[in-house]
């Protein structure tokens, strides 16, 4: 029973861990849309870098959070 | 004792669980964190921002002031190129008129000397001129008084009697024609 | 909990990734006394030590950099008026005219988990921004500073941004109770954002450094302990400015929330 119980904590870690691709991909989406948006405006890109630090921020929290949600699994349950 | 101790080691120790989730030790961390925010505010707030703020203000008020006065420096330096410019535009005049005033001196000499040797030219043409008009006067008159006595003789010596006013008349008439 | 660690132990392969982040009696050995346990608010620990390092690196920077007040800086002086411009522009450009006078508040964040998260990089160091209680004080305390000034100049109408009135009527209650939340988890996104990434890059760092005790990977953990370190201290950085324009846009709120 306990080791049925670890096998499903350290599979919730590992399915949990998952959530951080989608970070991944997201903060990839912001980073190259600005790019794009950057390579074809140059001259407004550096006063839109603050608002791509916060959406970077913002997309990242989500995929932080999963990151939570491991590592409670592996360490706090 | 010593379980104790490696009990308390095991709950917070070797991956025992995240240390961070571990409330025991939150109000040390809180206590601390406040204590050092507190002294970070209180010296940027009292002594480091408003000693930065003032050595930025007082920069930019320096550029400013270097600025201005780089700007009073170009003035100057134009105000002296453009009086340099003048200066040297009134020398070329002058230059221009001294030449001119020489040349109109020079040209004036010049027409005197060359009058003057018209003149002489012309007196001596005049007189050599005279003297010929003489000379070729002696010259016709000779010829006149040659051609008279020739031709007396020639008509003495033919025998006639040599009329001395028809003769001249017909010499005078031939010199003539 | 136990289990883990007898397992590690079991299969030789002994990582502890977590251990980092222990908080303990700074004079105090191991060897001989339990350093650990029921440790007090007012205890010298290594969370103290490690703030007052924060602390004494940005007296350096800031006091000290800036005694000779020159015209024409020396290099600690340049840094730290580039630092003071550059978050000084930010709380000009996201908060606008009104905010500026909050400036020493964010600075004073700024520095403190810019100098946390560097110092935590110092291999043997300890993290402080890792620990959720420090940056759930953070968060809170900006998310108290910011409600409380809203509602102060603002009054009840600092409530009025919860109520978009750009959207159709039906809509806006739906709106109103997503704002609301969205509104209470900042705090929770923004603490946890900056522990989680601090934790996770020391985390990461330090199981690839226990890798390189197997010789045959060792290279290669050691050069990937190289391009993680690299990257870490970007995140140490990003993270810092990251923290400190969430601050600012959520200042905005409270300083001209009424306004748009």
């Amino acid at each position: 029973m306990v080791e049925l119980a670890l096998m499903g904590k350290y599979i919730g870690a590992g399915l949990a861990a998952i959530g951080l691709g989608g970070a991944g991909i997201g903060v990839g989406n912001i980073a190259g849309n600005f790019l794009a948006g950057a390579l074809r405006n140059p001259s407004a890109a550096a006063s839109q870098t603050a608002n791509l630090f916060v959406g970077i921020a913002f997309a990242e929290a989500l995929g932080i959070f999963s990151f939570l949600i491991a590592l409670l699994l592996m360490f706090a349950v | 004792m010593a379980t104790e101790a490696h009990e308390a080691a095991g709950a917070a120790g070797h991956s025992a669980g995240m240390p961070q989730l571990d409330t025991s030790t939150w109000d040390n961390q809180i206590f601390w964190l406040v204590v050092a925010l507190v002294v970070i505010f209180l010296v940027l707030w009292r002594v480091a921002l408003p000693r930065i703020g003032a050595v930025l203000a007082e920069r930019s008020g320096t550029i400013t002031n270097d600025l201005a006065a780089a700007e009073e420096l170009k003035q100057k330096a134009l105000a002296a190129e453009k009086a340099y410019n003048e200066a040297l535009e009134k020398a070329r005049v002058e230059a221009g008129r001294i030449v001119a005033e020489a040349k109109a001196e020079i040209q004036a000499d010049l027409d005197k000397a060359t009058a003057k040797a018209d003149a002489e030219i012309a007196a001596k043409t005049a007189e050599s001129e005279a003297r010929i008009g003489e000379i070729r006067a002696g010259a016709l008159e000779s010829v006149t008084e040659v051609a008279k006595d020739t031709a007396k003789e020639l008509v003495a010596a033919l025998g006639g009697k040599a009329d001395a006013r028809s003769v001249t008349a017909a010499i005078n008439a031939r010199l003539k024609g | 909990m136990t289990d883990v660690a007898a397992e590690g132990e079991a299969t030789g392969f002994a990582i502890h990734p977590m251990d980092q982040f222990i908080v303990k009696r700074f004079f105090c050995d191991p060897a001989h006394a339990d350093c650990t346990s029921n440790i007090g608010a007012f205890e010298i620990t290594n969370v103290t030590v490690w703030m007052a390092a924060t602390v004494l690196a940005i007296i350096a920077l800031m006091v000290f950099g800036s005694r000779g007040r020159a015209i024409i800086p020396s290099r600690i002086q340049s840094v730290g008026e580039m630092i003071y411009g550059f978050i000084y522009k930010m709380v000009e450009d996201v908060t606008g005219h009104d905010g500026v006078k909050y400036f020493p508040f964010v600075m004073t964040l700024f520095l403190f988990v810019l100098f946390s998260n560097l110092l935590g990089l110092i291999p043997m160091s300890f993290t402080t921004t890792s620990h959720v209680a420090v940056t759930v004080t953070l968060a809170l305390s900006v998310f108290l500073f910011v409600t409380i000034l809203g509602l102060v100049k603002n009054g009840i109408g600092f409530l009025g941004m919860f109520w978009v009135s750009s959207a159709p009527l039906a809509l806006r209650p739906v709106l109103a109770v997503i704002e609301v939340i969205s509104y209470f988890v900042r705090p929770v996104s923004h603490s946890i954002r900056l522990a989680g990434n601090l934790m996770a890059g020391h985390a990461v760092m330090k199981v690839f450094a226990g890798f390189a005790s197997m010789a045959v990977i060792s290279p290669v953990a050691v050069g990937a302990v190289t391009a993680i370190y690299g990257l870490e201290l970007l995140v140490a950085v990003v993270q810092a400015y990251v923290f400190t324009i969430l601050t600012c846009v959520y200042l905005k709120d409270a300083v001209g929330g009424a306004h748009h």
